[in-house]
C-alpha cells in the first residue's frame, strides 16, 4: 500500500515537473505593471513582511522561456556591457554578488527601469513577456534555475561552463554600485 | 466450429514411452504462476508476447497517424497546433520504426527460426528474455514521455542543429535519444541470438543449402542488425552528451559537423530500411511455396539476392543527403548503387512469379497478401528508382512524394508480407485457424484502403507540397487530394478493426487447426499446432529442403538426448553434423530483474551523468545473479557429463 | 495509364501551377522535369508489363488446395523455361536501369552547365522563420537586402550563396529547381534561371521546428527592365512620412519595440535579427508567405502574431488602437 502511494507521489511529481519544464508557451500572458509597483528595491521595510508580489508566469522553470531568454540576451546586445555574464562595463551576472536584488522581480524591475551609472531602461522597447524569458535566463546564468531546464551548450564558441552546468551561487544580497569605469 | 480451447496434444513419440514424454514436457515447460511468466526463457512464450508487444505500438503509431490526417484533411485546419503535430509525427516514425517494425520482425524469427531448423529452443534464451523486457521498456518509456509532454519533436531522425542542445530546449530529445539507447540494445541482442540458432542448432542433416529462406532472411537482416545500429547508437549517444555535457561533436563553431549526424544516422537509417524488409521477402517464400504447392524456383538466386541487398544496402545513405553541399560527383556513386538495389529484389520478384506460374494456386488469405505485395512494393521500388536520381530527387526530397514511396516500400514489402504470415502461421501459434471470410475483407479493405490513402501523396509532392507541415495554404489547392488521402487512412483504420476482431473471435470459436493446415513443407508444420513446450518430440534428421515433402532415407530422428534436464543438440555451422551437446538453462528471473535495473541506468543517465555510475551496481549484481551457475543445474549438468 | 495522366492531372487536381514541380518555367526545372517524364515512362512500363506478367501466372497456375501433392520433383528439374525466362527478365531490367542511370547522369550534367555570364549573385541566409536576401551588386555599396521575397530578372542566372543563421533549412521553389539545403556552419550554393515572367511561391523543405509550415517566399519573375527599377526602388532608403499619421507611425516604430529588432534603412530603428522592413509595402504577403500584406492583416499580426505563426519569434506588440493605426499607415508607405 505504501510503495502504492510512493510511486503515485513520485509520478505526481514527475508529471508536475515535467509538464512545466517542457511546455512551450506561444500566447502572451498579460502585461505586468502591477508587478513593477510592488517591487521593493531593499529588504528592509517598517513593520512585518510584506506579501510578496508573485511572479506572473512559470518562466523560471521553463526551458522553452530560458532558451528564449538566450537568444535575446545577444539579440538585444546584453552581452555588449555584460559578456555573457562575465561582465565589462557593466556588472557580472554569473556571479553571487547582485546589486539590485536577485528575485525575478527585481531583475525585472532593472531592465525596465534601467540603473544608475549605465543600465539603460528597456521600458516600452521589450515587451514584458520577453523580459520575464529575460530574467528566467539571467538567473539560470549564476545557476539559479533547476539544471535540467537551463540552457545547454549554444552552437557558437564556447565562451563558459553552459548555464545547465553551473553550479549554483547563492545570492548575496546588495553590494556596492561599481565605480563609473573609463568609458 | 469447436468451442473448447485446442488441447495441447503431445504428439507420440518414436523412441520415447508417453512417461517419458511427458517428462520431457515437464523439463521443458515454464514455472506456473507470474513469477514463472515473468521468467520464461521459453522462445515460442517471449516471441508470442513480442508479437503482441509490437501490434500494440502499431496501433499506437496508426492513431497517431490517424490524427495526423484528421489534422492534414482541410487546409489551414485547427485541430492540431504546431507543437502537437510535430511531436505526433515525431512518435508515429520513431514508434513504426523503433519499435513495430524491427521488433516484430525480429520476434516471427524469434518463434519460427527454431522451429524451422529442428531446435528444443533459441540460442542464449535468457538473452532472447531479456531482449522482449528491454523492448518493452524503451516503448513504454517513450509513450510515458509523450504524455508526461517530454515526448520528443524533432523527427524520427532528429537533425541536429535542431535536436541540439541551442534549438531542442529541455529533455524532449533527449528522451528521444535514449529510447534509441534501449531499442538497439533489444535488436543486437535478438540479432545474436538468431545467428547463434541458425549456425548452431540446425537439425542434423538440414546444411546451409536446406534452410528456408525465411531462415536465410533471419539471419541476412541479424548481421545487418550488427553492423547498422551500433552507428545510430553512437550518434544519439553522441547527442546525448552534447545536450548533456557540452560536448561539440554537432556544433560547427567548436570544430564539430552537423552534416555529421545526416553520415551517422543514415549509415543506419538506410539498411534499417532494408532490416524491415528483408524478413519480409523471406516470409513471402515461406508462404508462396505451400500457396503453388511446389518448392521456390531457384533458391541459389534467391539466397544471393538476399546476401546482395544486404550488402547493398549499406552503400546507399547519401541517397538521404542528395540536396545537402556533399560533393556531387560522390552523389552521383550513390544514384549508381541505389539503382542497383532493384535488381537483387528483381530477381526475387521474378523467381516468385515464376513460381506461381508452374504452380497450382490456393487463393487463400496469405497469397492475397503476397499479391498485394507484388502490386505495392514494386510500385514503391519504381518510385524508389525515380528518387535515386541526384536531380529528380532534389525536387521531390522532403515532399509528400518520399511519404507515398516509403509507405509503399515499407507497407507493401513488410506490413502485408507480415499480415498474410500472421494468417499463415496463426493456426500454428494458437491451434486455431483464422476466419477466411474475414480474411478477405481485412485483406481487401487494407489494399483499397492503402492505395486511396497513398497513392494521391505522389501527386501532392511533385505540386510542391513538403513533408512535416502541419498545415498547408487553401490557395495551394492541396485539399482535394489531402482529403482523399485521410478517407484512405480511415478505410486502413476499418481493415486493421476487422484483423482484431477477426483474432479476438478466432481465438475463442476459430476452427481447430491441425499439425499441417496449409500441406507445407517445412519443419514447423511437423509438431502439433501450438507446439510443445519441448517444440519437437522426435528432434527430426533432414534430408531435403522442404523435409515434409520429400521421402526420407535414412534416420528420421535423434535419440539419446536427456527428457529430465534441457538438452539441445548442437552441431556443425555448414554441414549441420551433430557437435555435442549442450545444457540450456531453466526459467530464470533474472533476465527481467536486469532489464528493470538497465532502463534505471538508461532514464537517469538522461537527467545527470552520474546515473552511469551510479546505476552501473544494480546492472553488475543482476547480471551477476544472472550468470551465477544454479545449483541443481550444476548438478544436472555434471550428471550428464559423466554418464549421458 | 493513370499514372501517364500525371503530367495533364495538374489542373485535374485543382493544383496551383505556381509551387508546382509539374510547372517549369526555368531551364533547370524544365530539365528535371524532362528527367521525370522519361522515368514516368520507362517505370509505367516496367510496372505494367510486370502486373501482366503477376496476371497471367496468376491465371495459368492451376488451382490447387492442402491436399494436393506438392511437386517435389522440382528439385532435380533443371527448368530451362523458368531459367531463360527469369535471366532475361533481369537482363531487361538491368539494361532499363542502367538506361535510367545515364538518364539521370545526363541530366546532372545539365544542371551542372548552366551558362552563367552576367549572373545576377544572392546571399540568401534562412532564419527560423523567415528569409534573409540580399542582393550583390559592383561595387558592393549597390547592396541591398529585403526579406521573404524574390525577384529576378526573366533569362539572367541567378547565383544564390545559401546560409543559414540557426538551424537547416531547405530553399526550394519546385517552378524554377530542386531544392538545396542550407546548413549552419556551411555554405552551399545553387544556381537557376527563370524563363518565363511570373508569380511563383517557393517554401522551406527541411523541417526546421514549430514554423516550418509557414516559411515561404514570394518569387517574381521579371522581365529584366524591370527587375532594375525594382532594385534600383530597393536600394534607396525609407522616404520621410507625408501625412501626420504616418509621421505618428514613424515615432511609434522608432520608439516602441520594433527596432530593437527590424531595420528601415532612413530611420533610427537598425535591429538586425529580424526581417529587414525598409520596402514592406511592396511586398505581396507578410510574415514569410503567411499572410496576405493588407492593412488589416498587418494590424492583426502585430497585435497577436502567434495567433497566426504559434512558435514564430515575433512578439505581441502591446499598442493602443490609435497608435497601431498610425504604424500600419507608415509600414504601408514604405514601397
Amino acid at each position: 500500500m505504501r510503495s502504492e502511494r510512493l510511486l503515485i507521489a513520485i509520478a505526481a511529481v514527475a508529471l508536475v515537473a515535467a509538464c512545466q519544464r517542457e511546455t512551450r508557451t506561444f500566447t502572451q500572458p498579460p502585461a505586468g505593471g502591477v508587478t513593477l509597483n510592488a517591487v521593493q528595491l531593499t529588504p528592509l521595510h517598517a513593520g512585518a513582511e510584506p506579501p510578496q508580489p508573485p511572479v506572473p508566469n512559470g518562466y523560471q522553470q521553463n526551458a522553452y522561456a530560458m532558451s528564449q531568454g538566450k537568444r535575446l540576451f545577444s539579440a538585444y546586445n546584453c552581452n555588449g556591457c555584460h559578456a555573457n555574464g562575465g561582465g565589462g562595463s557593466g556588472p557580472p551576472l554569473m556571479d553571487d554578488v547582485w546589486i539590485y536584488g536577485s528575485d525575478p522581480q527585481n531583475i525585472f524591475a532593472t531592465i525596465v527601469e534601467g540603473r544608475p551609472n549605465g543600465m539603460p531602461s528597456f521600458r516600452g522597447r521589450i515587451p514584458d513577456d520577453q523580459i520575464w524569458q529575460l530574467v528566467a535566463y539571467i538567473r539560470s546564468m549564476s545557476g539559479l534555475a533547476p539544471s535540467d531546464a537551463a540552457p545547454s551548450r549554444n552552437d557558437s564558441l564556447s565562451t563558459k561552463v553552459s548555464e545547465s552546468r553551473q553550479d549554483t551561487q547563492k545570492p548575496v544580497q546588495g553590494g556596492s554600485e561599481p565605480a563609473p569605469s573609463p568609458q | 466450429m469447436s468451442t473448447t480451447a485446442p488441447e495441447l496434444r503431445l504428439p507420440p513419440s518414436r523412441h520415447l514411452t508417453p512417461p517419458e514424454v511427458r517428462e520431457l514436457e515437464r523439463t521443458w515447460s515454464d514455472r506456473p504462476g507470474i513469477l514463472g511468466w515473468l521468467a520464461t526463457v521459453d522462445h515460442k512464450h517471449i516471441a508470442r508476447r513480442f508479437i503482441v508487444t509490437c501490434f500494440v505500438f502499431f496501433l499506437l503509431g496508426g492513431l497517431l497517424a490517424a490524427a495526423m490526417r484528421m489534422q492534414l484533411a482541410r487546409p489551414e485546419n485547427d485541430l492540431l497546433g504546431p507543437d502537437l503535430y510535430n511531436q505526433i509525427f515525431t512518435m508515429h516514425g520513431s514508434t513504426m520504426m523503433f519499435l513495430f517494425a524491427v521488433p516484430v520482425m525480429q520476434a516471427v524469427a524469434i518463434y519460427f527460426v527454431p522451429l524451422m531448423v529442428g531446435a528444443r529452443n533459441i540460442a542464449f534464451p535468457r538473452t532472447a528474455a531479456f531482449s522482449y523486457w528491454i523492448l518493452l521498456a524503451g516503448g513504454v518509456f517513450l509513450f510515458v514521455g509523450f504524455v508526461l509532454n517530454i515526448g520528443p519533436d524533432v523527427g524520427w531522425f532528429a537533425y541536429v542543429p535542431l535536436s541540439g542542445p541551442q534549438y531542442s530546449p529541455g529533455k524532449r530529445a533527449d528522451w528521444w535519444a535514449q529510447m534509441i539507447t534501449f531499442t538497439e540494445v533489444s535488436a543486437l541482442l535478438a540479432s545474436i541470438c538468431i545467428i547463434a540458432t541458425v549456425f548452431k542448432l540446425r537439425a542434423p542433416g538440414m546444411t546451409l543449402t536446406r534452410i528456408p529462406l525465411f531462415v536465410w532472411a533471419s539471419l541476412v537482416t541479424a548481421f545487418m542488425i550488427l553492423f547498422a545500429m551500433p552507428a545510430v547508437m553512437l550518434a544519439s549517444t553522441m547527442l546525448i552528451m552534447d545536450r548533456l555535457i557540452g560536448t561539440h561533436f554537432f556544433n560547427p563553431a567548436d570544430g564539430g559537423d552537423a552534416l555529421l549526424w545526416q553520415h551517422l544516422f543514415w549509415f543506419f537509417g538506410h539498411p534499417e530500411v532494408y532490416i524491415i524488409f528483408i524478413p519480409g521477402l523471406g516470409m513471402l517464400s515461406s508462404i508462396i511455396a505451400p500457396f503453388a504447392r511446389r518448392p521456390i524456383y531457384g533458391y541459389p538466386a534467391m539466397v544471393l539476392s538476399l546476401i546482395a541487398t544486404a550488402f547493398l544496402g549499406f552503400a546507399l545513405w547519401v541517397h538521404h543527403m542528395f540536396a545537402t553541399n556533399v560533393a556531387e560527383l560522390g552523389k552521383s556513386f550513390f544514384t549508381a548503387a541505389s539503382m542497383v538495389i532493384a535488381i537483387p529484389t528483381a530477381i526475387q520478384i521474378f523467381c516468385w512469379i515464376a513460381t506461381l506460374w508452374t504452380g497450382k494456386l490456393n487463393f487463400r488469405t496469405p497469397l492475397l497478401y503476397v499479391l498485394g505485395f507484388f502490386f505495392i512494393l514494386i510500385l514503391g521500388g519504381l518510385t524508389g528508382v525515380m528518387l535515386a536520381s541526384v536531380s529528380l530527387d532534389t525536387q521531390i526530397h522532403d515532399t509528400f512524394f518520399v511519404v507515398a514511396h516509403l509507405h509503399y516500400v515499407l507497407i507493401g514489402g513488410a506490413v502485408f508480407p507480415l499480415f498474410g504470415a500472421f494468417y499463415y502461421w496463426f493456426p500454428k501459434m494458437t491451434g486455431r485457424m483464422l476466419s477466411e471470410r474475414l480474411g478477405r475483407w481485412n485483406f481487401w479493405l487494407f489494399f483499397i484502403g492503402f492505395n486511396v490513402a497513398f497513392f494521391p501523396m505522389h501527386i501532392l509532392g511533385l505540386e510542391g507540397m513538403p513533408r512535416r507541415v502541419y498545415t498547408y495554404p487553401a490557395e495551394l489547392g492541396w485539399g482535394t487530394l489531402n482529403l482523399v488521402s485521410t478517407l484512405g487512412a480511415v478505410t486502413i483504420a476499418v481493415s486493421v478493426l476487422l484483423f482484431i476482431l477477426n483474432v479476438v473471435v478466432s481465438l475463442r470459436r476459430g476452427a481447430l487447426a491441425p499439425d499441417n493446415p496449409w500441406g507445407a513443407g517445412t519443419l514447423e508444420w511437423a509438431t502439433s499446432s501450438p507446439p510443445p513446450a519441448c517444440n519437437f518430440v522426435d528432434v527430426p534428421i533432414v534430408h531435403g529442403r522442404e523435409p515434409l515433402w520429400q521421402p526420407t532415407r535414412g534416420p528420421e530422428y535423434v535419440t539419446g538426448l536427456a527428457t529430465h534436464a534441457r538438452e539441445v543438440l548442437v552441431t556443425s555451422v555448414v554441414d549441420a553434423l551433430p557437435d555435442q551437446r549442450l545444457m540450456q538453462p531453466d526459467s530464470t528471473i533474472w533476465p527481467f530483474v536486469s532489464s528493470l535495473a538497465v532502463s534505471a541506468m538508461f532514464v537517469g543517465s538522461i537527467f545527470n551523468p552520474w546515473a552511469i555510475v551510479w546505476g552501473a551496481i544494480p546492472v553488475a549484481i543482476a547480471l551477476t545473479a544472472w550468470f551465477w551457475p544454479g545449483r541443481e543445474e550444476t548438478r544436472k549438468a555434471l550428471a550428464l557429463e559423466k554418464a549421458p | 495509364m493513370l499514372l501517364a495522366m500525371l503530367p495533364m492531372a495538374t489542373p485535374l487536381a485543382g493544383a496551383a501551377p505556381f509551387q508546382n514541380a509539374l510547372n517549369p518555367t526555368g531551364i533547370q526545372a524544365a530539365h528535371i522535369y524532362t528527367l521525370w517524364n522519361v522515368m514516368l515512362g520507362v517505370c509505367t512500363v516496367v510496372f505494367v508489363a510486370t502486373m501482366i506478367g503477376l496476371l497471367i501466372a496468376l491465371r495459368r497456375g492451376g488451382r490447387g488446395d492442402e491436399t494436393t501433392p506438392a511437386e517435389v520433383a522440382r528439385f532435380g528439374d533443371p527448368e530451362r523455361i523458368a531459367h531463360r525466362s527469369v535471366v532475361a527478365s533481369v537482363a531487361i531490367s538491368i539494361a532499363l536501369l542502367l538506361f535510367l542511370l545515364a538518364a539521370s547522369v545526363f541530366t546532372d550534367r545539365a544542371l551542372a552547365r548552366l551558362p552563367l555570364q552576367n549572373a545576377l549573385t544572392l546571399d540568401i541566409t534562412a532564419h527560423q522563420f523567415w528569409w534573409e536576401v540580399q542582393y550583390n551588386d559592383d561595387p558592393p555599396s549597390r547592396n541591398f537586402i529585403t526579406a521573404n521575397e524574390l525577384q529576378i530578372p526573366v533569362g539572367r542566372p541567378v547565383i544564390a550563396r545559401l546560409h543559414s543563421d540557426d538551424v537547416i533549412h531547405s530553399l526550394w521553389v519546385p517552378n524554377l529547381h530542386g531544392k538545396k539545403d542550407l546548413i549552419p556552419g556551411e555554405t552551399s550554393l545553387i544556381q537557376f534561371r527563370a524563363d518565363k515572367a511570373g508569380d511563383y511561391r517557393g517554401q522551406c523543405a527541411e523541417f526546421c521546428g514549430w514554423q516550418h509550415a509557414w516559411m515561404a517566399f514570394n518569387v517574381k519573375a521579371l522581365p529584366p527592365s524591370d527587375f532594375e527599377r525594382w532594385a534600383e526602388q530597393q536600394r534607396h532608403s525609407a522616404p520621410e512620412p507625408a501625412t501626420d499619421i504616418a509621421k505618428r507611425g514613424r515615432d511609434v516604430f522608432e520608439s516602441g519595440p520594433c527596432g530593437m529588432c527590424h531595420n528601415i534603412q532612413g530611420t533610427n530603428a537598425h535591429g538586425q535579427f529580424a526581417p529587414d522592413l525598409t520596402h514592406v509595402a511592396s511586398r505581396p504577403t507578410l510574415a514569410a508567405g503567411r499572410l496576405p500584406n493588407t492593412p488589416e492583416h498587418m494590424m492583426a499580426w502585430i497585435v497577436n502574431p502567434q495567433q497566426f505563426k504559434p512558435g514564430a519569434n515575433m512578439p505581441a506588440v502591446p499598442l493602443s488602437p490609435d497608435d497601431l493605426r498610425a504604424l500600419v499607415a507608415y509600414l504601408q508607405t514604405l514601397k
